[in-house]
């Protein structure tokens, strides 16, 4: 009954087209900001953070980043572990190579290094579309693996080609390395999030989100108003590899440690993402996070139900538990196509009206 | 409807002028020697039967289609090769025959879309929001929404359009070229497809952006009392070439005209 925009009056433009408009939404925005600053990080513990919290936060980044690319401006991408693999080895080389940059600026410059890597592999967007363009980036994906294995200079000559990150600190906290605490590490990812999130929400927003969903819709009538394709087109692939390059940077440095490129950055990773937004929803930041939470924990939760809960073998549940994630991808493809968030939506607008049917 | 009277409006020095344009497909010949002018603050219309080459006289205006011969003035310059979407910065605008909104968005997003070549906030401002950024889009919807009044759709603001009836979608798409504060407006069949009271909307709306805004219209259309009445001076084309130029009375009477339309005993 109290979710009604009846009452909650707009008197200027900025008021009606901020983020929540409905009064409800702003509060529970607000309690979800407070628990996740000022709650989580005093109950988290290794497992959580671990197997949970951190990941959950470092795809969703990446998701987000794929999101921008593939639901607003309707380029669609293979190349995501590529990305985030040239994210990962440039935060390795920067933190090696000048060991008293600060890791957050690390790890900015290794979203920037991405970026322009992206907007390399965007160039043949100005040509093709669709299909052809997966094949394209899916080159991309390829040729980075390839490339991070083949050239030693990139994992230091290191005997076994895997990259390892040394410790660093912010305000003498160590939030990379092997002594680093839980809640400094989900910390930091969430900085990350909540900065990137917000960014991406101004971004899409404003008049390059509109000229982004415009190439997207229809490229044609979009040159035609004005929208120079080259530069929205690259602008698109620069700010989406920005995001995945961060999140291939927090998923090696805070989160893995240590990373094996064909077994941290492979196809799978790309997909993984992929499904990620589709599931939650294409072309909404809320959705890059939804999808995210759901490919990330909802295995785990399977898991624990069928290990913990009915005592099943493991190697069992593994095999059960991909069958149900495949199934309820499915269920949900077919129950709603555009994903999470419009469920989401399709349900506020119910509650709107609730208890009336229309 | 009073325009046809002031037919005779003063001719001032052409907004721009199209001098000998041919375009070629390969062997198809789309336009042929096509030279004609636009006024400032008039109503242009071209007619012409199917394949005539009406669009592709528009295709080429705005840029989309590069003529292997023939030059076009613009505002008193010769216009070189240029893309499209720096045709649009000049304050060139359109709409198309078949309808070419941006589906995914609500029709005030579609509109506010027609104010990109007037944006100024650049990528930093546009990530930061606040401040800069959030006053220039106030100041985008606060025009955008005048043209919502003015075309009478502040109900559906927030529909996205493919929701939107036919009638609706093609306000719509005005609202999105007018948002530009174009000079010249190419309106592609604006009509097409509408019952007569949304035609006699619709033609409310082309005089009033004539008359208030003083925005120089081309206007494609196939119905001829909607022609006459509208328009300052008629093109009318047919295979690629143009047939006959003048005010609408000289038109009706023209012989060519009545044989490209009726068609003619061979």
């Amino acid at each position: 009954m109290f979710y009604r925009e009846v009452g909650d009056f707009k008197t200027t433009y900025a008021a009606d087209s901020q983020t929540f408009p409905i009064a409800f939404d702003r509060v529970r925005y607000y309690f979800v900001l407070i628990v996740a600053v000022l709650l989580v990080p005093f109950l988290i513990d290794d497992y959580w953070s671990n197997a949970v919290f951190v990941p959950l936060l470092v795809w969703s980044v990446a998701a987000i980043g794929l999101n921008i690319l593939t639901g607003y401006c309707g380029q669609i991408s293979l190349g995501t572990g590529g990305f985030m693999a040239v994210g990962a080895y440039a935060c390795y080389k920067l933190s090696t190579e000048f060991p008293d940059l600060n890791i957050v600026f690390c790890i900015l410059i290794s979203g920037a290094i991405t970026a322009a890597v992206g907007m390399l592999f965007g160039l043949p967007s100005l040509r093709i579309k669709g299909f052809y363009l997966a094949v394209a980036t899916l080159a991309a994906q390829f040729f980075l693996v390839w490339l991070f294995n083949k050239v030693p200079w990139f994992y230091n000559y290191s005997a076994s080609g895997q990259i390892t990150m040394p410790e660093r600190t912010i305000f003498g906290l160590a939030v990379t390395g092997p002594n680093v605490e839980p809640w400094a590490q989900y910390l930091i990812c969430l900085a990350f999030v909540f900065g990137l999130a917000w960014a991406a929400r101004n971004l899409t927003r404003g008049s390059l989100g509109r000229q982004w969903m415009a190439i997207r819709d229809m490229d044609i009538a979009a040159e035609i108003i004005g929208v120079d394709p080259l530069r929205a087109k690259l602008s698109a692939f620069a700010v989406s590899s920005f995001y995945v390059g961060v999140a291939g940077a927090l998923y090696f440095s805070v989160y893995l440690g240590a990373v094996e490129v064909t077994e941290a950055f492979g196809i799978n990773q790309s997909f993984l993402v992929l499904f990620m937004i589709i599931i939650g929803g294409l072309g909404s930041i809320f959705g890059s996070l939804v999808g995210a939470a759901f490919m990330v924990l909802l295995p785990i939760v399977l898991r624990n139900i069928l290990t913990r809960g009915l005592n099943w073998d493991t190697a069992l549940a593994t095999h059960v538990e991909f069958m149900v994630v495949g199934c309820l991808i499915m269920f949900f493809l077919i129950a709603e196509p555009h994903g999470l968030a419009q469920l989401w939506n399709i349900a506020k607008q119910k509650l709107r009206l609730w208890p009336f049917p229309h | 409807m009073n325009s046809s009277g002031s037919g005779q409006k003063a001719i001032e020095a052409p907004l721009m002028d199209i001098r000998n344009i041919s375009l070629r497909f390969g062997g198809v010949v789309a336009l042929e020697g096509v030279s004609f002018d636009i006024a400032e603050g008039e109503i242009r219309a071209i007619i012409g039967p199917n394949g005539a080459g009406k669009s592709s006289m528009l295709n080429v205006i705005n840029g989309f289609y590069t003529p292997q011969l023939g030059e076009i003035w613009y505002e008193g310059r010769r216009r070189g090769s240029i893309k499209p979407h720096n045709i649009a910065r000049q304050g060139i605008a359109r709409t198309f025959q078949n309808i070419a909104l941006f589906e995914g968005m609500s029709a005030l997003d579609n509109i506010l879309c027609g104010r990109v070549t007037l944006v100024r906030s650049g990528f930093w401002k546009q990530l930061l929001w606040w401040g800069p950024a959030e006053r220039e889009e106030t100041e985008h919807r606060e025009r955008v929404e005048q043209i919502i009044d003015f075309l009478e759709i502040q109900a559906i603001r927030k529909t996205p359009v493919g929701q939107l009836p036919y009638g609706l979608q093609k306000r719509v798409e005005l609202g999105r070229a007018l948002a530009a504060e174009p000079k010249l407006l190419l309106l592609d069949e604006p009509m097409a497809g509408m019952n007569n009271e949304e035609k006699e909307d619709m033609c409310r709306f082309v005089l009033d952006v004539g008359d208030e805004l003083g925005t120089t219209i081309v206007l494609i259309e196939h119905d001829m009392g909607v022609v006459m009445d509208l328009a300052d001076r008629v093109v009318v084309m047919d295979h690629g070439e143009l047939i006959a130029d003048g005010v609408p009375q000289e038109i009706m009477n023209n012989q060519d005209v009545i044989d490209a339309y009726l068609g003619v005993a061979h």
